[in-house]
């Protein structure tokens, strides 16, 4: 029998597969389940980590932000051209292709920056035994430069550079010139040397400060006047003396818009002459910069020429600017004071195209500051054994240049991309040029070139919170009692009706609910205040007046309508106390606000703004109630029955089952729901930006509008230049708000885990 | 009194008011959004009506009542407004008066009081324009090459007749314009910029691809120049006629023929007329190109872009979603780390959709886009290719977006699972991926469903993201054409909800705009209740199925 059995197996093959076979298929079968795991296990891991990447990037976006500046000497050497001479001043072209040197002799050298290589010599037109006995430099963005020489004339000359394309890439091509006339200005009649100058163009013309050799004080205006005849431009000059401080003069320096002129002396004063009129300068104020009566050693404008930077003899660094008085009088007026130096600052420049300045002091410190963010970005010695002289930014903030005591220069590589923002900055209360008390102001941008940019968050959070807050007030309390009510009052039936309605309203862009309340309902709150509060009043106490009257109601008749049905009869009731309100709404205006209650408003002392944070906070309320009503119904809803039934038997009522047994049970439900409703509130961009004027005003008023962080990013995000200080200021705030919102969920998410695990056990 | 306070019952009629107004505003919200959608297609009568302001001489007025409010007399005066004496409530109009190249406003409110009687004239007309927005006046004449052919009554047929010319004219010469012209435009760029590589990459001038390059671009421009002589000559053809119409004040208008898009008199047209007229008006709304910076015309574009936005997202995030759920269900090791997974993920839906827009603006924009166009189309910089805001990276930053929602729901469908069904599995030998890939993957899709379902109705709304990485107001083109590669993943494209934005806020003429945004609105609105309705019947049917098996 046996064998029969087997020779027929091997005679008729079976059709299950035999060993081998099996095998075959088991391994694949094992390497497919194997696969299986290791491709889920590779595609789920790295989608989380997909996931976090998110918080990682914009964190390394904002991260640079609060680098603080590095420098590297790239190249030391001589200074190139009559090593003899002394130097004037170092300048760097753009590029930073070229570096141009001013010297006492009258040369004026252009040369390589990273070698030192000479491109260029030329020569100032410098008569026979006259000698240059002072230099200053207009605004470094003009490249205007004024040697005032020795017999009481004065030369003023531009470095100027010229971008040509060869082969692939720009090339710059110096020049020298002579923008006015070329032979020297003639400053001081008398003859005397010109001890001191200062000197800025504008409005066609150019003005000078002087101090002679006497020690008089003097200053010159040169107006340009085209000559019809023959096209040529002539200037016609127009000089007067002032009175002199009772101390040498240090600096002189002239705004660009020619109206004031500062004087810093020896004895640690400043002046503020009105040069407004050139035939009425008067002195308007004087004020003591430096602490025990120290020497002003160097001071300079910032970039506009409104703060002025004030360098001490004890190393102190302090910023000035003229502020408007309640005397409409400006005055100096010290704004805030950096890092001070160890020792005599001996060069202050400002940069060229941002409110940043270098420093530089006697014993070789540099000096890397801004001035809105206060903040010191680097403050180290970059010479050794030699005192900085001249301390030069290049235009682009991205070098430097600097001159030591032994006539070497040095050539900077730096990286200072991102000086404007400091948690202060932030944070806190800055004063801003112009302006006449420290503010929070948000103020990304501007057409001018010598815009300072406000990058305050304050204003911005503080919309956030405002949005948020008059959205939670609306919200919050009508979702959580619908909320009650569905889960646990109202019928089965209406329930299967009210749950989807409540998610399609969760569902409902927020697009259409932003241009809902900016077009159509932001003008109809304006024309019918009256009725918008007086629904807000009458609403809850038509309510409870129906619910009164039902009571009334002989109890035959009610029972045709159970329990469970009360927000339906209540549907008429809120459509026509809506309604009534809406036509009551101009009587009661005339009736109560003398026909306007807007202008009335307005005469109590509050501003308003048609698109406002009543109506923000309606529209996001509206966003909001589904978030919040779903989950609080659900935490509701799931209370379990035994609990209440064994309140309903030892004869609670309802309500007090409700507010005794279910609301406590289901309490940290309802927290995290109004958690996530507030995550999803301060997150919401679109109803924000079309539902608000988007001005960054710092006040709580609910007829104002706001920005808020979220809107801030939608609005400028795609002006901002990439990879600049604006637009990681835009990626903090969204790190900010996505560390908000992750706290308020996670909060939320933990919450209803735990209760979870309540119920389970109850 | 006292006893039916005690009973607690005024605090339930409370809480279920707040149901009540929590109903009324999302049906009021919808049937608004309805009601002003749908109206804007309906052929109104025109009024006319004569108009006295204080002071001044009676005026004629011709137009459409747009809306009415009462407000108080005072409240109109604070704003600028003409109001008679002895009032202290008004109501009033706001007309529709269009001729915006003749009168500079196109929109007025009038009060009540200080307007006549409201007659419905025969002949009033009303063209919509290419430009200038709505004509509102009465018919006078018609002409073609400037010899009057048709008067009075008999003008109107001849006007319709002329009109629906002079649109299959400027429908062929939007097609010229838009497809042939447009497509010779892109493939001469393409050769241009091939020309560019070539150089880049050092081979030299006598190549003789150099020459097969201009040899097809001479034929391109050749191409092109026959386009355009026969879009010049269509042009030539549509300016034929002309229409005389009389405005309100008296004087009277020359308007060419090829400049109306549609001629009619409501005031003369019957009801089924007008239901003709409103079926061909949503038509042209749903099938149509925006015209006059959007605030006309079709939004065709702002849908087509819509859909292809998801779809590209749905066959993104679908795959990652679902095997992230896989591995965090059936696969990760349950624990802590899990669960911390699990609330982070799920916390990421609630992270702001803006957070996501900046991130994809960063990360896909420029790092990601900025590499792709370094390596692959060096020839175009420094134009960007990829590096620029489209529809690519718009799609993937809405994929995560949403790739919570998919992960929460397939997550969900899977732990519905019974667990009755996977042991029946493994007890017959499966291993666990067949009884994954087999069994429990089939029994979730429906769960998959609703995700993808859910995931695609929010991306439908979401705008804020967007704005940042791939939407624009105008797109030249779809971003679905022609010529190869036929979905250029590369370009900006039109959104609904982006659409409404700016539509709504940024257009020039927003009163005229706004009854379009409502319509626009209305569009999404369906979109988007539809699709969770579908949802919400595949997540109830899958309850049901599961409630008997798993007990």
């Amino acid at each position: 029998m046996h064998d029969t059995v087997t020779r027929e197996r091997v005679t008729q093959p079976s059709a299950l597969p035999n060993a081998e076979n099996r095998k075959r298929l088991r391994s694949w079968r094992g390497f497919k389940d194997h696969f299986s795991r290791i491709f889920v296990g590779i595609g789920g891991v790295s989608v989380i980590i997909a996931l976090g990447l998110i918080f990682v990037y914009l964190a390394y976006e904002a991260v640079p932000m609060m680098r603080p500046a590095s420098v590297e000497v790239a190249a030391s050497y001589d200074a190139p051209g009559n090593g003899e001479a002394g130097t004037l001043a170092v300048f760097l072209e753009r590029h930073q292709q070229l570096a141009v040197r001013f010297a006492d002799d009258g040369g004026v050298t252009f040369f390589r920056p990273e070698s030192g290589e000479i491109v260029l010599d030329e020569r100032l037109p410098i008569p026979e035994g006259v000698e240059i006995t002072s230099f200053a430099r207009a605004e470094p963005r003009t490249g205007l430069v004024a040697l005032g020489l020795s017999d009481g004339t004065a030369i003023l000359a531009r470095h100027e550079y010229e971008d040509t394309w060869v082969g692939g890439r720009t090339v710059a091509k110096p020049s020298l010139s002579y923008p006015f006339e070329e032979e020297p200005f003639v400053v001081d009649d008398d003859g005397l040397a010109l001890d001191r100058i200062g000197v800025q163009e504008g409005g066609g013309g150019v003005k000078m400060a002087v101090q002679t050799a006497d020690g008089g004080l003097r200053l010159a205006e040169y107006a340009g006047r085209t000559n019809f005849m023959t096209g040529e431009v002539e200037y016609e000059r127009t000089a007067v003396d002032l009175e002199a401080p009772p101390y040498d003069v240090r600096r002189l320096m002239l705004s660009i818009d020619m109206r004031d002129l500062l004087v810093g002396d020896e004895g640690g004063n400043i002046h503020y002459y009105d040069i407004g009129n050139i035939n009425n300068v008067q002195l308007r104020d004087s004020a003591s910069v430096i602490r025990d009566g120290g020497e002003v050693s160097t001071m300079d404008y910032l970039l506009g020429t409104v703060s002025l930077i004030v360098g001490g003899e004890d190393g102190s660094v302090s910023q000035w600017f003229l502020v408007r008085g309640d005397d409409n009088v400006r005055r100096l007026q010290k704004v805030r004071e950096f890092e001070p130096h160890s020792g005599a600052v001996t060069s202050l420049n400002p940069e060229y195209a941002r409110k940043g300045f270098f420093t530089g002091d006697e014993n070789g410190n540099l000096g890397i500051r801004f001035s809105t963010s206060e903040r010191t970005l680097y403050l180290n010695n970059v010479v050794e054994g030699a005192g900085i002289v001249y301390a030069m930014p290049a235009p682009r903030g991205n070098g430097g240049l600097l001159l030591d005591t032994d006539n070497r220069i040095h050539y900077l590589d730096i990286w200072n991309r991102h000086p404007e923002v400091s948690l202060r900055g932030l944070w806190g209360q800055i004063w801003y040029e112009g302006r006449s008390e420290p503010t929070y102001t948000w103020q990304s941008s501007s057409a001018t070139d010598e815009f300072e940019p406000k990058f305050s968050l304050v204003p911005l959070t503080l919309g956030t919170i405002k949005a948020a807050f008059y959205a939670m007030l609306f919200a919050t309390p009508l979702a959580i009692m619908g909320a009650i009510y569905s889960a646990y009052f109202m019928t089965r039936r209406m329930r299967s009706l009210v749950k989807p309605s409540i998610e399609i309203m969760e569902a409902l862009p927020t697009v259409i609910l932003g241009f809902l309340a900016g077009l159509w309902m932001a003008p109809f709150v304006e024309n019918h205040l009256p009725a918008v509060f007086s629904i807000l009043v009458l609403l809850p106490l038509s309510m409870l007046l129906v619910a009164y009257l039902w009571h009334l109601i002989p109890h035959r008749l009610r029972s045709g309508v159970p329990d469970g049905w009360e927000a339906a009869i209540l549907i008429p009731v809120v459509l026509f106390v809506g309604y009534a309100c809406i036509q009551m709404s101009p009587v009661m205006e005339v009736a109560f606000f003398s026909g306007d209650m807007r202008q009335w408003l307005t005469d109590q002392g509050y501003t308003y703004d048609q698109r406002n944070a009543l109506v923000v906070g309606f529209a996001m309320g509206f966003a909001v109630i589904p978030t919040i009503f779903s989950i609080a119904e659900d935490a509701v809803f799931n209370v379990p029955k035994h609990l209440t039934q064994g309140s309903l038997a030892l004869g609670a009522t309802r309500w007090q089952t409700m507010t005794r047994v279910v609301l406590l049970t289901a309490s940290p439900g309802i927290f995290s729901g109004v958690m996530i409703g507030m995550g999803r509130a301060i997150g919401e961009t679109m109803i924000v930006v079309m539902a608000t004027g988007n001005s960054p005003v710092v006040n709580m008023n609910i007829f104002e509008g706001m920005r808020t962080l979220s809107a801030n990013i939608a609005v400028e995000m795609p002006e901002a230049a990439v990879g600049g200080s604006h637009f990681r200021i835009l990626f903090l705030s969204a790190l900010v708000l996505f560390v908000m919102t992750f706290f308020f969920n996670t909060i939320a998410e933990i919450v209803r885990q735990r209760l979870r695990k309540k119920y389970a056990s109850l | 009194m006292r006893n039916w306070v005690k009973s607690g019952s005024p605090w339930i009629w409370l809480t279920g008011g707040m149901v009540s107004i929590s109903l009324v505003m999302v049906i009021g919200l919808i049937m608004l959004i309805a009601v002003r959608g749908l109206g804007h297609f309906w052929p109104s009568d025109v009024v006319e009506v004569d108009y006295t302001a204080p002071g001044r001489e009676t005026v004629r007025l011709l137009g459409k009542v747009d809306a009415s409010e009462t407000i108080t007399a005072e409240a109109m005066r604070d704003a600028g407004f003409e109001v008679p004496e002895g009032y202290s409530i008004i109501t009033r109009h706001r007309l529709k008066l269009g001729n915006r190249d003749v009168t500079g406003n196109d929109f007025s409110w009038f009060a009540r009081p200080l307007m006549g009687e409201f007659s419905y004239p025969e002949d009033a007309l009303v063209l919509n324009r290419t430009e200038w927005g709505d004509f509102i006046g009465y018919l006078r004449a018609v002409k073609q090459d400037g010899e009057v052919v048709a008067e009075g009554e008999a003008a109107w047929d001849e006007l319709f007749a002329r009109v629906a010319r002079a649109g299959d004219l400027r429908g062929e010469i939007n097609r010229i314009e838009r497809y042939d012209i447009g497509q010779v435009n892109l493939q001469i760029e393409r050769l241009r910029l091939e020309r560019r590589g070539l150089r880049m990459r050092g081979v030299s001038e006598d190549d003789p691809r150099y020459a097969e390059l201009s040899a097809q671009r001479d034929a391109l421009r050749g191409e092109y120049s026959v386009h355009e002589s026969r879009r010049n000559e269509l042009r030539q053809r549509i300016r034929r006629d002309s229409l005389v119409a009389e405005l309100p004040d008296g004087s009277e208008k020359e308007i060419r023929v090829a400049n109306v898009v549609r001629a009619f008199g409501p005031n003369r047209m019957g009801f089924t007329d007008k239901v003709a007229h409103y079926a061909d008006r949503f038509n042209e709304f749903v099938t149509g190109f925006p015209r006059e910076a959007n605030t006309e015309g079709g939004i065709f574009p702002a849908i087509f872009g819509t859909v292809i936005m998801v779809m590209l997202m749905s066959v993104i995030v679908t795959p990652i979603g679902v095997l992230a759920a896989i591995y965090l269900r059936e696969y990760a090791k349950q624990g802590p780390f899990v669960r911390i997974i699990r609330i982070s993920v799920n916390n990421l839906a609630g992270v702001p959709s803006i957070v996501f827009g900046v991130f994809g603006l960063g990360f896909f924009v420029y790092f990601l886009g900025g590499s792709i166009d370094r390596l692959f189309y060096p020839e175009a910089l420094p134009a960007p290719t990829f590096g620029s805001p489209g529809l690519f990276w718009a799609s993937l930053t809405l994929a995560l977006l949403t790739l919570p929602v998919v992960i929460v729901s397939t997550e969900e469908g899977l732990t519905r699972i019974p667990r009755s069904v996977r042991e029946g599995s493994m007890a017959l030998g499966a291993t666990k991926a067949e009884t994954l890939w087999r069994v429990v993957v089939p029994m979730t899709l429906p769960a998959m469903m609703t995700g993808l379902i859910l995931a695609v109705a929010r991306a439908a709304g979401e705008v804020a993201p967007l704005m940042l990485v791939g939407v624009v107001a105008l797109a030249p083109n779809l971003p679905v054409d022609g010529v190869a590669p036929y979905l250029h993943l590369e370009r900006a494209f039109m959104h609904l909800g982006f659409h409404i934005f700016d539509v709504g806020f940024q257009s020039p003429n927003v009163e005229a705009a706004r009854p379009l945004v409502y319509a626009t609105a209305l569009v999404l609105v369906v979109i988007i209740v539809v699709l969770n309705l579908t949802a919400m019947m595949i997540r109830n049917r899958l309850r049901e199925r599961y409630r008997g098996e798993s007990d």
